[in-house]
């Protein structure tokens, strides 16, 4: 089998069996697939290429064309256990309702986003003053669909903003294993290239006890009490 | 009941004419009764032995049963031969195709043209207002009839989508998977203006004869053309148009007078004159009307995700053309909507295309990959690849 995406392989360890998964901008239907296969979930796509599309559905995947800033609407409130939107957060006009609409179709979102705070970044703008260009940034500025980008720091203020609970994070950098990171250690704000965030809202319990005692990584582990309450933010230099 | 014709065992290609008598009536919306029944139809390929791979494709407002052999009037080939055909997304090899005449139609189902048993002449206007329900009731009639219980696909495009939709309201217990192109859920008031432009066309036409043309022995011929007309330009993009005939005039300069100068003109002159050959302006009349009445959500409370709430084990495909200005995307989109509100498995795509409405009977690479995508990928799901 051919090298699984490691923000794919990620992903397939976060969400538990027969669950309902949206993948937004779910592309030719890659990771939908491999959580069917994988995971038997019953998965739903949104994407936004008709040839995309057309080469999902002769994938046996439901997928509906449309754009994750518009279209989010098509979908029932609590339709799906977990909505899941990679790297693609920075490219949306309006993120702040993208992720309310995440939480609101979806018990639990799982979202990636490129760090703008990782060191090469601050380096190349230090070094150069120039926008910069890197493995998970590769475009000039005037051609980036990047429109949106954020520091590690920015994207959990974000979250604390929309009452949004960080159920578990992981840095990525490309052909690397994941790593679980606490994403407000200030560290980790220079380390992680690209952070994947589970996330759910504060206001309502995590879903009931059918949920299998498993970690962010899916290694089976015993059930233990909320994670510490990080400090406040703002109190550390990052 | 009586069956005309047997289910093919050997020819590939079948059809003829189910008639269901007087004691199995077709109970319609209007509370009036259809009997005895005649529902004309086409078959191609074979129906498995275990019955699981038949496909009904439900045709639009002026299509028929000759879905992909060639039509008795015109002589051309069938509406949807572009898509259905050995190596094509409906493929008789590996399919049982069904497609039959609409009731209401002329080419051969009870219609208005029909004999009425009660005064032995033809119905004309004595003829029941129909409904698209009543379309698909007697659809189920015959699939029944046929000896299939779960329909493998049902598949159409414009009023065929509508039909396919109220299947899926009616009967979803018989369907397996769905395909809606080029549809809406309901008759918007631009869609109703249009079709009465059409009707006031046929009933100024002084051999209208208030609807009783057949029995007088003549054929409201100028305003059924005007009819058709009016209604293919809804057919058809500006765009469309454009690139097709531009300013194009027929002959050098202008006849300063009213002959078709223009291509444009000659070329709807003539959809009107060959439309009036094959298809019965009653029927016209009667299928418009059922069209206009269409509006699925109406019948479950004003919420068309209630439509759909015991189909969620169909599996969707909703397709719609960007140029399509009859039943634009938005259309589709609500009925994607509400498939995803009732929780069924759905896709949509909006191809996108300068063709217009008629893009469903043309040739979009895109159309057909994704057809032929859906089908196979059911295809597994079912069983039958």
């Amino acid at each position: 089998m051919t090298r699984i995406r490691e923000d794919f392989a990620e992903i397939l360890k976060l969400v538990r069996p027969s669950a309902r998964v949206l993948d937004v901008g779910c592309g030719e239907g890659e990771l939908l697939e491999l959580l069917t296969r994988e995971k038997q979930v019953d998965g739903q796509g949104l994407e936004l290429g008709p040839e995309n599309v057309a080469a999902c559905v002769a994938r046996g995947l439901s997928v509906v064309q449309g754009d994750g800033d518009r279209d989010l609407d098509h979908f029932p409130t609590r339709a799906f256990d977990y909505a899941i939107l990679s790297k693609t957060l920075q490219q949306m006009r309006e993120p702040r309702h993208v992720l309310n609409e995440l939480l609101r179709i979806a018990d639990q979102a799982v979202v990636s986003v490129p760090n703008f705070g990782h060191w090469r970044v601050r380096w190349a703008l230090l070094s150069q003053g120039r926008m910069p260009e890197t493995g998970a940034l590769p475009e000039p500025w005037w051609s980036t669909p990047n429109i949106h980008l954020c520091t590690l720091r920015d994207f959990v203020d974000l979250c604390d903003q929309l009452g949004l609970r960080i159920d578990g994070c992981a840095a990525l950098s490309d052909g690397r294993p994941a790593r679980e990171i606490d994403p407000r250690a200030p560290i980790e704000n220079w380390r992680a290239e690209t952070a994947l965030f589970l996330l759910s809202r504060k206001a309502e319990p995590a879903p009931p006890a059918a949920m299998p005692q498993q970690n962010l990584f899916g290694e089976v582990e015993l059930p233990k009490p909320e994670a510490p309450v990080p400090k406040r933010r703002g109190t550390r230099k990052a | 009941m009586t069956a005309q014709a047997p289910i093919q065992a050997e020819s590939e290609t079948g059809g003829g004419t189910w008639r269901f008598p007087a004691n199995r009536p077709l109970r319609l919306d209007s509370g009036a009764t259809l009997a005895p029944l005649e529902i004309a139809y086409k078959t191609y390929g074979r129906l498995n032995d275990e019955r699981t791979n038949a496909i009904l494709v439900c045709h639009a407002l002026t299509g028929d049963q000759h879905l992909a052999s060639t039509h008795p009037v015109t002589g051309k080939p069938g509406w949807w031969d572009r898509f259905v055909g050995p190596g094509k997304p409906l493929d008789p090899d590996r399919h049982f195709i069904i497609c039959s005449n609409v009731i209401g139609g002329c080419m051969g189902s009870t219609g208005p043209a029909s004999i009425d048993p009660a005064t032995g002449e033809p119905y004309g206007l004595k003829f029941p207002v129909i409904t698209i329900a009543d379309m698909v009731r007697a659809q189920a009639m015959l699939i029944e009839a046929m000896g299939i219980e779960t329909l493998f696909a049902a598949i159409g495009g414009s009023m065929g989508g509508m039909q396919v939709q109220q299947w899926a309201a009616d009967y979803p217990e018989k369907l397996f998977s769905a395909v809606i192109i080029a549809a809406a859920a309901r008759h918007s008031a631009q869609n109703i203006a249009f079709h009465e432009v059409g009707r006031q066309a046929i009933m100024a036409d002084p051999n209208w004869m208030s609807g009783a043309y057949l029995t007088a022995g003549v054929r409201p011929e100028k305003g059924l053309a005007v009819a058709r007309m009016a209604a293919h330009i809804t057919y058809l993009s500006e765009a469309a148009l454009q690139r097709k005939f531009g300013r194009e005039l027929q002959r050098d300069g202008l006849s300063w007078g009213f002959d078709a100068d223009f291509q444009v003109e000659s070329y709807l002159r003539h959809q009107g004159a060959s439309f009036v050959d094959r298809f019965d302006a009653n029927s016209y009349l009667y299928i418009t009307r059922a069209l206009d009445y269409f509006d699925l959500a109406a019948r479950h409370g004003g919420v068309l995700a209630e439509a759909f709430m015991k189909a969620r084990h169909v599996r969707f495909c909703v397709l719609s053309f960007s140029s399509d200005w009859l039943y634009p995307t938005a259309e589709s989109r609500d009925i994607v909507r509400a498939l995803n509100g009732a929780g069924c498995r759905t896709s949509f795509a909006e191809i996108a295309t300068d063709k217009g409405h008629d893009a469903f009977f043309l040739d979009e690479p895109l159309l057909d990959q994704t057809l032929r995508g859906f089908l196979g990928a059911q295809a597994q799901a079912r069983g039958l690849a």
